[in-house]
């Protein structure tokens, strides 16, 4: 019997602090369709880098026609016919088509060596012809769609001979038509021989286009599914499960439901999609779903920060204007968001300067800032934060993240918060730090706030949530009670699947 | 503060150097001059330097110089203005051009330098248009001799105006930049728009009002530069003045990414710069090298920087 195309064996690769993947192992048969599913964090990405040569693994082999091989960088994958599609697209969008495709290995003329243009656009358009892609090779890709751009990608794979192309989330922001039409080429890629790897959440898609599906879970291989066994809940079966300890604590905070109100919320990225919700005082509301759920764009659309937002905020029955960053922290409303020093901090200013600095005006008198006054807030917030830091003239870029993240805590809470969203709070934060952060929502909870929290590790949703709002594709899919909080559960909202024990979220 | 006083070395040191080998550079009428070029250079950068601050530039001023100018000389001495209205409207004319770059940049998302760079163009263009390219100058024309004597005065007979009115202007936007909140809205949007933003502030509205007061400052120096030259001569009057100012700033520790300056480091730039063309002077180089030497200056003074910020990285790394 032949060997398969790839195999990758018993993979394993540590980052500090995590072990990303254990003992993996994945084959590849010559124009197969593989799916490869999992949640968030369970180590879809990083397998799939160290097959693209992004990463190396500590541990195993990858064998491609049964051989041994080693791949160092990108291009010994490419060499060994492995493209990679990835989400964000890699096109050079100020050129034309066949310049993107032969971009790095453009056939040379003449005696200045000059881009033989004629070439590679004669080469180019059998490629175009092959994919179905009706636009000329002479297009500028910026004028090209998103779909179209994929096209593009992929022309250049097969130009370089792809035998595996991995494609991270193809469809993510691709139409419905368009969507059909990728699923239709991965098909056709196949019976041309050409190997797929398909990454995704949808498992409409998969349960489509699989020949079979590998499921991840917590960096092990959880097990595989043949084409006929496929089904939604096969998937998420194998994809759930993990061994989560419970470590919720039933928390004893005085709760006023529906003291924050949301109505038909509309970010910019997902205009056709609108939100509705309440959350009580004293209640920690967890936000689960798959990364591009739309959970950072409905918070970011509530404080003010979405220009182009519609919808009705109000709290304690009064009303927000929307698209006013300002209004939202008179009211009390902050946000702690995703990405800490783009949108958190200013991280060449100290630890005083950033704490300060949404309510200057308290700190000072005719315009001018009071520095003592300043420094007195900063060190109580670092010293009831336990904030490690030589002090609060220290620049905040020499912080740990942990310590940085408890600096935007602080930020807010020396303004007494009124509701607190915090969008995936502990991320790249240890341990030590991420309990205390959990102990902070808690007592802000009890000290009668609300409290909303978008995260993408099951375990955190699980650990802290009073009540889980689950998103799928820039909607609220349902709302689970603390006794209906279960992996599976949320697992089965977070790819879109309705279920009996969701609740609606809200309330008129 | 380390970066001010680098500067601060530097330009003692030139000083220094230069009394010893020619002591006339002590002399007071020497000395009152260089004051004088401080305070009229001064005062712009000082607005510049805030821009600069922001992350943003602009490029316009000297042409701004040359519009307000001539509109200045041909009010007082053609269309017989009263002094005060006529200097009212050379400080707001600046002002609302201020105001229109802040409106490109702000609004209509066009990047700093291009809004500005058009507006070099446009304004010198006009300058020249409306004096007909005729020199313009205020001869013995009469009744506005308060306003002369506002510009080009001696305070106790010794200070010139222009020195006086820029260590009065640098107090108060010491106080601005360093010490009101404004000023730290300031240094927050140069560091990191999104984040200041995040964190509620308006931050077009920061930005935007950094060109304006810009505007207000050129209006002010520009009034005193058409005194001190007494003619105007549309196609050259302020050339390069933007680029002077900009040198200085970064001279004196802005950085051009934003976020970082001081009006204390504004100031010595601009001295240095002053102190670098009496020493062309006096020293007898030949005063075609003048832009050679002080770009040299700036370029020496750019690598020391560099070079000392990245020892006390390594430095840092190594503790």
């Amino acid at each position: 019997m032949n060997p398969p195309l790839l195999e990758m064996r018993a993979i394993g690769k540590r980052f500090p602090g995590v072990v990303a993947l254990d003992n993996v192992s994945l084959t590849v048969g010559k124009g197969e369709v593989l799916a490869l599913c999992g949640e968030n964090g369970a180590g879809k990405s990083t397998l799939m880098k160290i097959l693209g040569g992004v990463y190396q693994p500590d541990d195993g082999q990858v064998l491609v026609d049964g051989r041994p091989v080693k791949i160092d960088n990108v291009t010994d994958a490419m060499k060994l016919g492995i493209a990679f599609i990835h989400q964000e697209l890699n096109v050079l969008d100020n050129l034309d088509v066949a310049s993107n495709v032969f971009l790095g290995r453009e056939p040379l003329i003449g005696p200045f060596k000059l881009i033989d243009r004629k070439k590679i656009h004669a080469d180019t358009e059998p490629y175009l012809k092959r994919l179905g892609l009706d636009v000329s090779s002479w297009t500028r890709v910026d004028q090209l769609s998103i779909a179209q751009q994929q096209m593009v990608e992929i022309a250049k794979a097969l130009s370089l001979n792809a035998r595996i192309i991995i494609m991270d989330e193809p469809t993510s922001s691709l139409t419905l038509v368009e969507t059909e039409r990728l699923l239709k080429l991965v098909c056709e890629l196949s019976e041309q021989g050409v190997s797929v790897i398909y990454i995704s959440h949808r498992l409409g898609e998969v349960e489509h286009c699989a020949d079979r599906v590998a499921v991840l879970r917590d960096g092990k291989n959880a097990g595989e599914l043949t084409q006929n066994e496929v089904t939604h809940d096969c998937i998420v079966s194998l994809m759930v499960g993990r061994d989560i300890k419970n470590f919720y604590v039933e928390s004893n905070a005085q709760k006023t439901p529906g003291h924050l109100k949301v109505r038909n919320l509309r970010s910019s990225r997902y205009p056709a999609r609108q939100v509705s919700f309440d959350a009580g005082r004293g209640e920690i509301l967890g936000f689960a779903g798959l990364v591009g759920a739309g959970r950072s764009e409905i918070v970011k659309a509530m404080v003010g920060l979405d220009r182009f937002a519609t919808g009705e905020v109000s709290l304690g029955g009064e009303t927000l204007p929307v698209g006013n960053p300002r209004a939202a922290i008179v009211k009390g409303i902050y946000l702690v968001p995703e990405d800490r020093r783009g949108e958190g901090l200013i991280t060449g200013m100290t630890v005083r300067e950033n704490t300060t600095l949404p309510s200057l005006e308290r700190f000072a008198s005719l315009f001018l800032i009071n520095r003592n006054r300043e420094r007195k807030v900063a060190d109580e917030q670092i010293q009831s934060l336990k904030i490690k830091t030589p002090g609060c003239e220290a620049r905040v870029v020499n912080l740990s993240g942990g310590n940085q993240q408890k600096v935007v805590l602080g930020k807010w809470l020396s303004m007494d918060p009124k509701v607190m969203i915090l969008d995936e709070p502990t991320r790249g934060i240890d341990v030590g730090a991420k309990a205390e952060i959990y102990r902070i929502m808690r007592s802000l909870a009890a000290q009668g706030a609300v409290i909303l929290m978008i995260s993408s590790d099951m375990e955190e949703v699980l650990h802290v949530s009073d009540r889980v709002v689950v998103m799928h594709e820039g909607q609220i899919t349902g709302v689970l009670e603390r006794a209906d909080c279960t992996e599976e559960n949320i697992m089965q909202l977070a790819v879109g699947k309705k279920i009996t024990a969701a609740k609606a979220a809200f309330t008129n | 503060m380390k970066k001010e006083l680098g500067i601060l070395t530097l330009l003692l040191v030139l000083c220094g150097i230069t009394a010893a080998i020619n002591p006339r550079f002590l002399s007071v009428p020497n000395l009152t001059n260089l004051a004088n070029l401080i305070g009229l250079f001064g005062i712009f950068s000082i607005g510049l330097g805030l821009v600069i601050i922001t992350g943003g530039i602009d490029l316009s001023v000297g042409s701004v110089f040359a519009l307000a100018g001539v509109l200045l000389a041909m009010m007082l001495t053609e269309w017989n203005w009263p002094w005060p209205l006529a200097a009212l409207a050379a400080i707001g004319i600046p002002t609302v051009l201020g105001l229109i770059n802040a409106l490109l940049i702000t609004r209509l998302k066009i990047q700093p330098f291009v809004a500005t760079l058009c507006g070099l163009m446009i304004y010198r263009g006009l300058a020249r248009f409306i004096a007909g390219e005729d020199t313009k100058g205020f001869g013995n024309a009469e009744g506005f001799e308060t306003l002369q004597t506002l510009a080009k005065g001696r305070l106790f007979g010794v200070l010139p105006m222009p020195f006086v009115i820029l260590v009065v202007i640098a107090i108060i936007m010491w106080f601005v930049l360093h010490r009101s909140i404004y000023g730290r809205y300031l240094l927050a949007v140069g560091r990191n728009e999104e984040s200041t933003r995040f964190s509620g502030i308006n931050t077009r509205w920061v930005v935007a009002s950094s060109y304006v007061l810009a505007g207000v400052l050129t209006g002010i120096a520009g009034i005193l530069f058409a005194f001190y030259t007494n003619s105007i001569s549309p196609s050259n009057h302020g050339n390069f003045y933007e680029l002077y100012g900009i040198a200085a700033a970064v001279l004196g520790g802005c950085s051009l990414r934003g976020g970082e300056g001081s009006i204390i480091g504004i100031l010595i730039g601009t001295a240095l710069f002053q102190v670098l063309q009496n020493v062309v002077n006096l020293l007898g180089i030949p005063s075609a090298l003048n832009f050679t030497v002080m770009g040299t200056v700036v370029l020496i003074g750019v690598l020391a920087d560099q070079f000392f910020q990245e020892r006390a990285k390594r430095k840092l790394v190594k503790s």
